[in-house]
């Protein structure tokens, strides 16, 4: 390579750096035009129009918080009431997450490449996890709950099949960051394919999978919230049944949200503390150089 | 100049730096030495302010550098360079823009996340590279480098920031003995030419007789030598080092000759098994 000039460099990296200033004014433009185009696309076709609803945005949680709180001395008395639909919406969900990951484990360490037993499988069985995500689980619920009548286990059926598609595609991603030689370690020992992925890549990538496993019990809970609007049981029924207008039932809906909300941070926290403990062992006094 | 007193940090039980204290006068090549988890580090950070200190003062210039937040803090940081063992760089971004990162304190922080670096800076960057035999690597990306021309990144960053104190921490423990005589020769030049005060974290002792003004060792937190390095006798590093007779410094050295020396004794045992 021939000897650059500094003042050679200097000019190269300018030009460079010009272009580059040049193709991001270019993406900022278009993607403004883009936003406002759309916006007004949109707003078009809207029924109400974005601009006459936006004030009323505010009237649905207005009514709940101002019933509710009329009503405060009944929360506690409805926390009671609606705590078991909470406990079967949250049984769905830890049920269906669990079955998911568990599969979706399996499925995740069949499509990365490096890791993968049988490498032409990894194309078909990605589409496979694409069909599992691309398919609503409310329609998966719904078709379940014909054929095998309502309540809790077509609800988890639902999920879990989702779950696995999720699951399976981010845990994969996360095998690709691990390292592959402690891999290519125990394979010299002549450790086989399971034994591999078992002691190799699941002690690395374990806390990833515990912090998206229990995301993805969050949006579980949520989910199976969902399917209870359906027919699928749990606390979603309940849900439905409160936040109807003009039942005078708002207090209970805001009940329930409330229900919900301390579940999430509940999980939330744990997960955060599973993770922690996880990563870097039990609490032990580490010394810090 | 720079005053250090009654420096502490404290890990819950443990004391990773015990009662330090440093009267430095004017510029100066300071090597400190010791062992790992002698609080080399600890020591370093707490002067940049990455880590707090759990009790005493840092004075520079009549200020008490240990009590500055929000922005006098990050000013400071900013005239007191800190160079990684790892060296820290951004791995996905281009030389020049690692370099650039320098100015970071001096720009706001919208021109910096759009890149709009005013095109002096742009050539200055380009010239301290120059001056450290890295500028034809420029416009690759900092992780494409090798370990010993990544660290001059480093380094170059370090001196884009102007400042009035260069933190070297164990800068040549990852390097090849050649590329550590490297670094270490820029980092005296830096010290010589410009007139920066540079203190380095050294794991080895001829490194730090060879290009430093002045040694001060450590042991388990807390100073256990200060002085010149024709004052580091034989007796002193032991204590410095914990270690008893059989210890000779050839077992700190990183230089090729006792490399050499080293490997054979390595093959001897080998042989020897």
């Amino acid at each position: 390579m021939a000897e650059l000039s500094t003042s050679a460099i200097q000019t190269d990296y300018m030009a460079q750096v010009r272009q580059k200033r040049i193709m991001n004014t270019i993406l900022l433009v278009v993607f403004i035009a883009l936003m406002l185009g759309g916006f007004a696309t949109a707003n078009d076709r809207n029924a109400g129009g974005f601009w006459n609803g936006l004030p009323m945005l505010l009237d649905f949680p207005a009514d709940v918080i101002s019933e509710a709180y009329s009503r405060a001395e009944l929360l506690p008395g409805y926390f009671v009431k609606y705590f078991p639909s909470l406990i079967e919406t949250i049984n769905i969900a830890a049920a269906s997450t669990l079955l998911g990951g568990l599969l979706g484990l399996v499925m995740s360490l069949l499509v990365t490449r490096g890791l993968a037993p049988v490498p032409w499988l990894i194309g078909p069985l990605r589409r496979v996890l694409d069909v599992l995500r691309a398919v609503p689980e409310i329609v998966i619920a719904l078709v379940l709950i014909f054929l095998l009548g309502g309540g809790p286990v077509p609800a988890m059926i639902a999920i879990a099949l989702h779950t696995v598609g999720a699951l399976g595609k981010l845990f994969s991603e996360v095998n690709e960051n691990a390292s592959l030689k402690p891999v290519e370690g125990l394979e010299s020992v002549g450790a086989g394919w399971t034994q591999r992925m078992w002691l190799g890549v699941i002690p690395q990538v374990a806390p990833n999978y515990l912090s998206y496993g229990l995301l993805r019990f969050e949006i579980n809970i949520r989910a199976s919230a969902i399917l209870g609007f359906v027919g699928a049981g749990g606390i979603g029924y309940d849900l439905r049944n409160t936040m109807s207008w003009g039942q005078g039932k708002f207090d209970e809906a805001a009940a329930i949200f409330l229900l919900l909300f301390f579940t999430i941070v509940v999980v939330d926290q744990s997960s955060s503390y599973l993770r922690n403990r996880l990563t870097h062992g039990s609490a032990k006094g580490e010394i810090h150089a | 100049m720079l005053q250090i007193e009654n420096l502490t940090k404290a890990f819950g039980q443990n004391k990773a730096v015990d009662t330090a204290n440093i009267v430095v006068d004017k510029p100066a090549m300071i090597g400190i030495i010791g062992r790992s988890g002698a609080g080399k580090s600890t020591l370093l950070r707490m002067l940049n302010r990455l880590t707090d200190a759990t009790s005493g003062a840092i004075m520079f210039d009549g200020q008490d550098v240990t009590q500055l937040r929000g922005s006098a803090k990050r000013n400071w940081q900013s005239q007191c360079a800190m160079i990684f063992q790892q060296f820290n760089l951004v791995p996905r971004m281009d030389v020049v823009s690692n370099v650039l990162h320098g100015t970071l304190n001096r720009r706001s922080t919208f021109t910096t996340m759009f890149n709009l670096y005013p095109t002096e800076d742009i050539h200055r960057a380009i010239e301290i590279l120059d001056r450290l035999g890295i500028a034809e690597h420029a416009p690759k990306r900092a992780e494409a480098l090798s370990g010993g021309q990544q660290q001059r990144v480093a380094i170059a960053r370090a001196l884009m920031q102007d400042p009035k104190i260069i933190l070297a921490d164990e800068p040549i423990a990852s390097l090849d003995p050649m590329n550590a005589q490297v670094v270490m020769q820029s980092l005296r030049d830096i010290h010589e030419q410009d007139g920066r005060m540079v203190i380095a974290n050294l794991h080895t002792l001829d490194t730090a007789r060879r290009y430093c003004d002045r040694v001060i060792g450590m042991h388990a937190g807390r100073i256990v030598f200060d002085g010149t390095p024709d004052q580091l006798t034989t007796g002193a590093a032991r204590d410095i080092y914990g270690a008893d007779e059989t210890f000779s410094e050839a077992a700190t050295s990183t230089q090729i000759e006792t490399l050499n020396e080293e490997v054979a004794k390595l093959a001897d045992i080998a042989e020897s098994v």
